[in-house]
């Protein structure tokens, strides 16, 4: 594991971070550093608990009863499982993007305004309609819907659904962007669309993305994690990681032996 | 020989023919070739199919033939020559001689039956034994012809399936044959009906008041509004007003927060509660609801509560409701894919803003189906209205005050012994053809409603 991030500020911090589904363990014992100006990728063979590991991050896995976190994760030094932390603000605080786009039977507009309408964002219509534009704009979706905004978001295309969900993510003005394989569902021209945004993005949101395609993970981050039964083999910088991994495993599958 | 000894029989014979066809089919395997079309049980199925399906063709036919013939034949005898010609004595008379000649020992009340009863008695044993004959021939006959065809190539398996799907297709026709019957006999009569009164009397008028009389003419007595107005003051206002917030509630509950542990002891409970039968849910509006309502109408200062009133039939019909329109609201919930919710979540909605803002909106299109469908079984809810309602036809606003639905009536005007020919009883099939239409119309529109909310989904 290399540690030559001191001059970087850490946004989220987990130690030992162990996931159980009932009696059967999922995570084992994951530490890992966020940080804000670099794109982080988690890749892995199916089933090797990245999206689980990711989900603790907002925990969205408090929706699954059975499931149970041990271990320490860190928004800017504060315990997200702490009993003092509220989950309604975190996961303000730190959004989530799917693996499948899912935006809400609702008009555009209504998707975007979704988030800052729970959070009390905006006080105004105006304002409002600014926080729309804006996060559209940054999605870069607003030249496609500017002139539709009141049509149902689930009309869009599959691609433009995951930038209207990315945009509805960026509309709370979180701090972190957790990405669940958002490409998965998409051809490639949309995917390539996806990731132009996450470039883009990258720098304003501290980004963690999901991905089981390599050739995604090298080209939209800077850092890469590498997932395998459960625990994290390899965790470096992505240039390093594809030339020269550390580990056997993780050279496996990078080229191909098996995943 | 007996009906039941016969059928018997004829299972005998059919398994007999399945063992046999079963093993001819068999052989073909043990002689070493691996050409068998059809697995051998299959070669079994079509032997005995064919050994017992003309058969009991044969019996249906003769069942309904051989009565005639064995009349016939009592009447060709010398000793029938000189009945009456009165038709309606005659068949007395034979019908007579014939349960003497079924159960011997009956005291005759016609001489002449005594006479005939050794005729008739005769007559049946002969056809008897010839019906009897013909079924053992026609069995035999047809195991034979399909045990010959059995070869290693015949492709018995298609035959027997096609046997199964025609078994299955009348299966399918017989409820939508007999709702066919029924509606023809509904149309028909409210035809008479409507001969006598006139349609726009009877849909428009005001007063209903339906006189025991065969004189057609006086239509200002079948104006039908206040049983509609009942109808739907009692089953889409005030039930609808108790088991749409409490259903949806129970459904959200049940759906969102309960654990699983109580869901699933709850949700088969509120689905037995929606199969109690209608007239307990009535005794409990009659003896219960009913008289507490009009004390309590009686203490806010309404002078005019009986205790009969739209109210405590509309309430307790709506609490009867409650687990149907819950479980179609469950179900259409559970139907928003979980990504919706996690959606919501994910944005730091909390969990009431996730079901309010998400779940809700995106399930009303199923939520709204599940409500027509609840209308359209509370419109045409018999009992509870029976014993709660009450029999005067009030056009009223006030749920204190007694009104009547159109089931009620219909109840009421078939009941007791009027003249079947009378605007009266007619009136009852006119009334059921309209709650007929009107609850066919809410199905069809609920179910597209659910149809097009569940492809929305998938």
């Amino acid at each position: 594991m290399t540690t030559e991030t001191t001059t970087i500020t850490n946004k989220m911090t987990t130690r030992n971070v162990d996931v159980f589904y009932g009696e059967k363990q999922a995570i084992n014992g994951v530490s890992i550093d966020i940080d804000m100006e670099n794109v982080t990728a988690f890749i892995g063979p199916s089933g090797c608990g990245k999206s689980t590991f990711l989900r603790t991050m907002n925990r969205m896995n408090d929706t699954i009863p059975s499931c149970r976190v041990t271990g320490e994760i860190t928004l800017d030094g504060e315990d997200i499982y702490a009993p003092s932390m509220d989950v309604v603000q975190l996961r303000a605080r730190v959004g989530m993007v799917f693996q499948k786009p899912n935006p809400f039977p609702k008009s555009i507009y209504d998707n975007i305004a979704y988030g800052p309408r729970i959070h009390g964002l905006a006080s105004g219509k105006e304002e409002l309609d600014r926080i729309v534009e804006k996060s559209l704009q940054r999605a870069g979706l607003w030249a496609e819907v500017k002139d539709r905004l009141n049509e149902s978001g689930t009309a869009l295309s599959g691609g433009q659904q995951q930038r209207l969900c990315i945009a509805r993510a960026i509309a709370v003005d979180p701090e972190v962007i957790l990405m669940d394989e958002p490409c998965s569902a998409l051809d490639p021209i949309a995917t390539a669309k996806i990731e132009e945004l996450i470039h883009e993005l990258r720098g304003k949101y501290a980004i963690v993305i999901v991905t089981h395609n390599m050739q995604q993970a090298a080209r939209v981050s800077q850092r890469t994690a590498f997932f395998h039964l459960g625990t994290m083999v390899e965790y470096g910088d992505t240039s390093e990681m594809f030339t020269n991994p550390q580990e056997e495993r993780t050279r496996d599958y990078i080229t191909g032996r098996y995943g | 020989m007996t009906g039941p000894a016969i059928l018997l029989l004829l299972l005998g014979l059919g398994l007999i023919s399945w063992i046999f066809g079963r093993a001819k089919a068999n052989r073909f395997i043990t002689a070493g070739s691996k050409n068998l079309n059809s697995l051998p049980n299959y070669h079994g199925w079509y032997t005995a199919l064919w050994a017992i399906v003309p058969a009991l063709i044969f019996i249906t036919i003769w069942s309904s033939v051989s009565p005639a013939l064995v009349t016939d034949s009592v009447l060709a005898n010398p000793a029938a020559a000189e009945l009456t010609d009165n038709g309606f004595k005659r068949g007395a008379i034979l019908s007579e001689a014939r349960s003497i000649a079924n159960n011997p020992g009956q005291k005759a009340f016609n001489p002449e039956a005594e006479q005939l009863a050794p005729l008739y008695a005769k007559a049946q044993s002969y056809y008897d034994i010839v019906g009897t004959l013909a079924v053992i021939l026609l069995c035999f006959a047809g195991a034979a012809y399909a045990f010959i065809r059995i070869r290693p190539d015949f492709r018995a398996r298609k035959r027997v399936e096609q046997v199964v799907m025609i078994v299955l297709l009348v299966a399918s026709l017989i409820a939508i044959v007999a709702t066919i019957g029924i509606v023809a006999s509904l149309i028909f009569e409210s035809a008479r009906f409507f001969g006598m009164i006139s349609p726009i009397d009877f849909f428009f008028g005001t007063e209903w008041n339906p006189k025991n009389t065969s004189v057609a003419g006086d239509g200002e007595d079948f104006g039908a509004i206040p049983l509609f107005w009942g109808t739907i003051f009692i089953g889409a206002i005030i039930a609808m007003v108790i088991a749409i917030p409490f259903g949806l509630m129970s459904a959200v509950y049940l759906t969102q927060y309960a654990r699983p542990s109580f869901r699933k002891w709850m949700k088969p409970i509120l689905e037995v509660l929606a199969g109690v039968p209608t007239v307990v849910y009535g005794y409990f509006a009659a003896l219960t609801v009913a008289p507490a309502l009009r004390d309590f109408a009686a203490a806010i200062g309404i002078s005019n509560a009986t205790s009969e009133s739209a109210l405590a039939a509309g309430l307790v019909m709506g609490v009867m409701i409650i687990p149907f329109v819950s479980s179609m609201a469950d179900d259409s919930i559970a139907a928003v894919p979980s990504s919706m919710r996690d959606g919501s979540l994910a944005m730091g909605a909390t969990k009431s803003e996730t079901i309010k803002k998400v779940l809700i909106p995106a399930a009303l299109p199923g939520v709204v189906g599940g409500v027509l469908l609840a209308v359209s079984r509370a419109i045409g809810e018999t009992m509870i209205v029976v014993m709660a309602a009450g029999l005067a036809a009030n056009l009223t606003a006030n749920p204190f005050a007694s009104v009547t639905t159109v089931t009620t009536q219909i109840v009421q005007l078939l009941t007791g012994d009027s003249d079947f020919n009378s605007p009266k009883v007619l009136a009852a099939f006119a009334l059921g053809l309209t709650l007929f239409i009107v609850t066919l119309l809410l199905n069809l529109v609920a179910l597209h409603i659910v149809k097009r909310y569940r492809e929305a989904y998938e």
